[in-house]
């Protein structure tokens, strides 16, 4: 490899998988598609172990449009991880869905290709691009199981307000140009510091966050996100809630901490806003959600508002809370997505909270997986989620905002009463009529190990990785 | 293994809950033995804590330290001393004891029933031996999930209501202490530059007191709710009724003295400004708690419930000893604590006795008991005699030590002294208030003719019945004649906790920041 392309290393071996993914899918054989997802679980392997290898180094490509630093790797790990669990999970479920198209894992490629380009980002226009490049590929797989009529209110959903978040971004963009005269974002920042400050910076940063905002689904941008998980495939949703989210934090916060440090008076008083509504909201519309995957929609709402209540705290402990929390929070969602996803009733996902009654007596260990997934999302001790809502909220109270602090701890306790429903579902009751049953996939199951051993390990040993992601926020808090 | 008895105590039913586990499904009989050995073995695994506790020393035993997560200044730090000896004894007793009560009472899904009861072993254990605040609040709050699953599948036919009650409280008051732990922690190391959740360091440091009241009030609420204090007590009665036999004896015998526990361990040593500041309103909820308690323990139709509101009367007398700061008043409150888990955990057992052969709990269904079962009946005598506290056994050393400390307390109070003896006087009230529901209890249960036709068949106690009762009366009667041996133990603890908190008073008090 090129030296000069060596920083992209992450984005080249994906790019290469995804060329080499449209190669193999035009030979046979033609029935069955497993092969690609196995070569995609490959390449994003390769990923992973080329962003760990990578660690440590610094430097930039294309003009400085691009950048390899410790945060964009940090990202590129939560990503690989995320997309990887979504592959394992998808080798069966699209066979079991009667949808087995060798598109769906290059759409994949594509999406994690927009998610890493973001993490890597140094300049608006290239954060525009990523987030096209991830969107459009995520607006098809949402609708990707055509025949079903909640698919393509999925997929028209997403595409009509993430078009309409898209123009509020560009517009963005332009305005911090005409302000600012680049789209560089340390030059952007600079222009920021200097003595006359244009307001055209600031309301093109706010356009900027209606943008993202969307993205990570925070409140006020949030309605499209429960219609969404519900019509699309199970595991497409587990990819938007995780990896999509990962990538929209990972430019939000390059943009606020690094980019706009100056303005930050002026945004942390309208994140803190935006934190309290978006949990609030989030976690008392979940209580109302018979329907699992509406249920985890509005949670990870919940779970975007603890997150920016990190970026509120701002500094290496709230910014790197986030990042942390945004690991853990992948593999408990995730998770929590995949044993939904593997749990079949009478040839129909089970989704609703009625399937999964007395599911603990028939299939003790699916229920306890998914229970332990569910406890991390409420943050129970000793699962990883503790470990994550204990970090950000100590960061929220050493910086001062012992307040959103509570409101957040507040707003786990309520989030605890619509998670342990569906435990009492699998411990506590009976299942009337068609038994629920699980599809013997081993890929499935490997997945949720996977997410099992993160939800532990984060849980027992987070000291390193918190490090880790402390170290990876230090460039740019500089 | 020495060096880490506390260690072993803690974890050795954790681990035998994994292995559990493990076991085949439908060897219920096997799971029943392999469960009460290990919690048996517990118990005598933490009696030779009893033997090697060093009494004359105020300071923690058994210490174990391992370095965690140094970076944040956690690290693995348990010990124990006087105020937490006897709790743990408790606890692998009464564990060990429930187990064996749910020999009949639990025949659905026995396996996963052993494995909650062994991590919940493990998580009370954890609460009573952790030296640092984040472990504390990992076993503290871990601990909810298995009582939660033990109320809530093996429960009553109310059991799922009760039970998200149950989590529901506590958790929403446990997450505020978790936050006042990080303002703590926070504090402490932006003043002394040393950032640690470790429990002796941080008892060192004096908080300015503007932040001591809202520290105070964040940590008293979670225990409040624990103990419970009125207003905080409508998640208990639900949970006791709805709770199974062993749940029932586990909630009241170990988990409601968490709350009292906390204000002993946390509250008085860290916020010692704020506690005295709260004493007047502590003692007040804890008068309603004893005589509202009793009033509405009268009135019930259900043993079990009965009970459970006797319960918030009893613990009202433990915080108001802990409160009075004096010697008598902590030690009583210590020594309560234990009585209150013997008695109560064993008027539950006895219910749950009737229970198992009748299949209600209303009194109106019993009478005249003691003809058909007098080795029952005669039980349940002495145990509701302990309860209410009767002079030679165990439950009148407790309260009667509580109140020569609330004496105490009142006559060293210099200006408003008559208006202080209402404290103590409301208190006594208190006790004739349980002699009365509890005897009319026992009254209506066993005396009198048999008024029910299905009560004239009842079985007497069985031999596994004997063997769980009699260990608990031999404590009743123990305690109640001989207390030194328990007593003895608290207190050269409870000394130190006095001196300690009147020195950080007045460091408090002499200056605006202490240290």
């Amino acid at each position: 490899m090129d030296a000069a392309l060596l920083p992209l290393a992450p984005l080249v071996v994906v790019a290469g998988t995804t060329v080499v993914l449209i190669l193999l899918d035009l030979l046979p054989p033609r029935t069955s598609k497993v092969h690609l997802g196995v070569v995609a679980l490959v390449g994003i392997v390769a990923t992973l172990v080329s962003a760990l290898f990578l660690w440590g180094r610094a430097g930039r490509a294309f003009s400085g449009v691009v950048v390899l630093d410790n945060f964009a790797l940090f990202f590129d790990v939560v990503i690989c991880y995320a997309v990887a669990l979504v592959l394992l999970l998808s080798l069966d479920y699209l066979r079991r869905n009667g949808m087995e198209r060798g598109e769906y894992y290059i759409l994949v490629l594509f999406a994690t290709l927009g998610m890493l380009l973001m993490a890597h980002a140094a300049d608006l226009i290239v954060i525009f691009l990523a987030l096209e490049l991830m969107s459009l590929s995520l607006y098809v797989l949402a609708g990707f199981f055509q025949a079903r009529l909640t698919a393509a209110e999925s997929a028209m959903k997403y595409f009509l307000l993430g078009a309409f978040a898209t123009g509020f971004f560009v517009y963005g963009i332009a305005l911090i140009y005409g302000a600012a005269g680049t789209t560089a974002l340390d030059r952007v920042g600079a222009a920021l510091g200097s003595a006359t400050r244009d307001p055209l910076l600031l309301i093109g940063l706010g356009l900027l966050l209606v943008g993202f905002g969307f993205k990570i689904s925070s409140v006020p941008f949030h309605m499209w996100a429960p219609d969404v998980y519900e019509g699309a495939p199970t595991s497409v949703a587990a990819l938007i809630a995780t990896g999509s989210k990962a990538a929209g934090f990972a430019g939000l916060l390059r943009v606020l901490l690094s980019t706009f440090r100056g303005a930050q008076p002026d945004w942390t008083a309208l994140l803190w806003v935006l934190a309290v509504l978006t949990m609030t909201v989030g976690n008392v519309v979940a209580i109302a959600q018979s329907n699992l995957k509406r249920m985890l929609a509005y949670s990870s709402i919940a779970h975007v508002g603890y997150m920016l209540v990190g970026v509120v705290a701002g500094g290496p402990l709230g910014a790197g809370g986030v990042l942390f929390y945004l690991l853990v929070y992948s593999f408990a969602t995730a998770g929590a997505f995949g044993v939904i996803l593997l749990l079949e009733r009478g040839r129909q996902e089970a989704v609703n909270q009625d399937d999964y009654g007395g599911l603990a007596a028939r299939h003790p260990v699916l229920a306890l997986t998914l229970a332990l997934f569910l406890l991390s999302l409420i943050g129970m001790p000793p699962t990883a989620g503790f470990a994550g809502k204990f970090y950000l909220f100590g960061a929220a109270v050493r910086s001062g905002y012992i307040w959103l602090a509570v409101i957040a701890v507040l707003n786990s306790a309520v989030a605890a009463y619509y998670y342990l429903r569906v435990i009492v579902y699998m411990y506590m009751r009976d299942q009337e009529g068609v038994p629920t049953e699980p599809a013997p996939s081993f890929a499935g199951r490997l997945a949720l190990g996977i997410a099992l051993w993160g939800v532990f390990q984060l849980g027992l040993m987070p000291a390193p990785v918190l490090d880790l992601a402390q170290a990876a926020v230090a460039p740019l808090l500089r | 293994m020495m060096q880490h008895l506390l260690s072993v105590v803690t974890f050795l039913p954790a681990l035998a809950a994994v292995v559990i586990a493990l076991l085949p499904q439908g060897r219920a009989a096997l799971v029943r033995w392999s469960a009460f050995l290990v919690a048996a073995a517990t118990f005598g695994v933490s009696l030779l804590l009893y033997v090697r506790f060093d009494a004359r020393r105020a300071d923690y035993q058994f210490v174990e330290q391992v370095r965690w997560m140094p970076s944040y200044g956690i690290s693995y730090h348990l010990g124990i001393d006087g105020i937490s000896l006897l709790l743990v004894l408790l606890t692998t007793f009464l564990t060990a004891l429930a187990l064996l009560s749910s020999w009949r009472a639990v025949e659905v899904r026995v396996k996963e029933f052993a494995v909650s009861m062994l991590f919940l072993e493990t998580g009370m254990l954890g609460v009573f031996v952790s030296l640092d605040l984040f472990l504390f609040y990992i076993f503290w709050e871990a601990m909810l999930i298995p009582m939660y699953l033990i109320i809530g599948v093996w429960g009553g036919p109310d059991r799922i209501y009760a039970a998200v009650k149950f989590i529901l409280y506590t958790l929403t008051g446990s997450v505020l202490m978790l936050v006042a732990i990080l303002a703590l922690y926070f504090q402490h190391g932006g003043v002394t530059g040393t950032y640690t959740f470790d429990l002796p360091i941080l008892a060192r440091y004096v908080v300015p007191a503007g932040i001591q009241v809202w520290l105070f009030l964040a940590f008293a609420l979670a225990f409040a709710i624990k103990v419970p204090m009125f207003p905080f007590h409508t998640w208990l009665p639900d949970a006791h009724v709805e709770a199974p036999t062993a749940g029932s004896v586990l909630l009241a015998g170990v988990l409601l003295k968490m709350g009292t526990y906390g204000f002993l361990r946390f509250c008085l040593p860290l916020f010692p400004t704020a506690s005295l500041t709260f004493v007047p309103w502590i003692f007040l909820l804890a008068l309603v708690g004893i005589l509202y308690g009793a009033w509405v323990s009268m009135v019930q139709p259900d043993l079990k419930k009965l009970v459970a509101y006797s319960s918030v009367s009893h613990l009202g007398f433990v915080v108001l000893g802990l409160f009075t700061l004096t010697p008598q008043g902590i030690v009583g409150g210590i020594i309560q604590m234990v009585n209150h888990g013997l008695s109560t955990g064993a008027l539950f057992l006895l219910v749950g006795i009737l229970y198992e052969r009748r299949h209600t709990r209303l009194i109106a269904e019993f009478g005249g008991l003691w003809q058909v079962i007098p080795a029952f009946s005669a039980l349940f005598l002495i145990v509701s005699l302990s309860s209410l506290g009767l002079p030679g056994l165990n439950g009148f050393v407790g309260e009667f030590l509580i109140l020569v400390g609330t004496f105490a307390w009142a006559s060293r109070l210099p200006a408003a002294a008559p208006l202080a003896y209402v404290v103590p006087g409301l208190a006594t009230l208190g006790m004739i208030f349980s002699a009365v529901y509890l005897l009319w209890m026992y009254q209506r249960v066993c005396f009198g003719e048999i008024t029910t036709n299905a009560n004239r068949g009842l079985a007497d106690l069985t031999r596994r019945e004997w063997a769980m009762l009699l260990p608990v009366l031999l404590f009743i009667v123990w305690i109640g004649v001989y207390p030194r041996p328990f007593t003895g133990m608290t207190e050269a603890t409870a000394e130190a906790l006095i001196a300690q908190v009147q020195s950080k008073v007045a460091v408090a008090a002499a200056g605006p920041t202490g240290r």
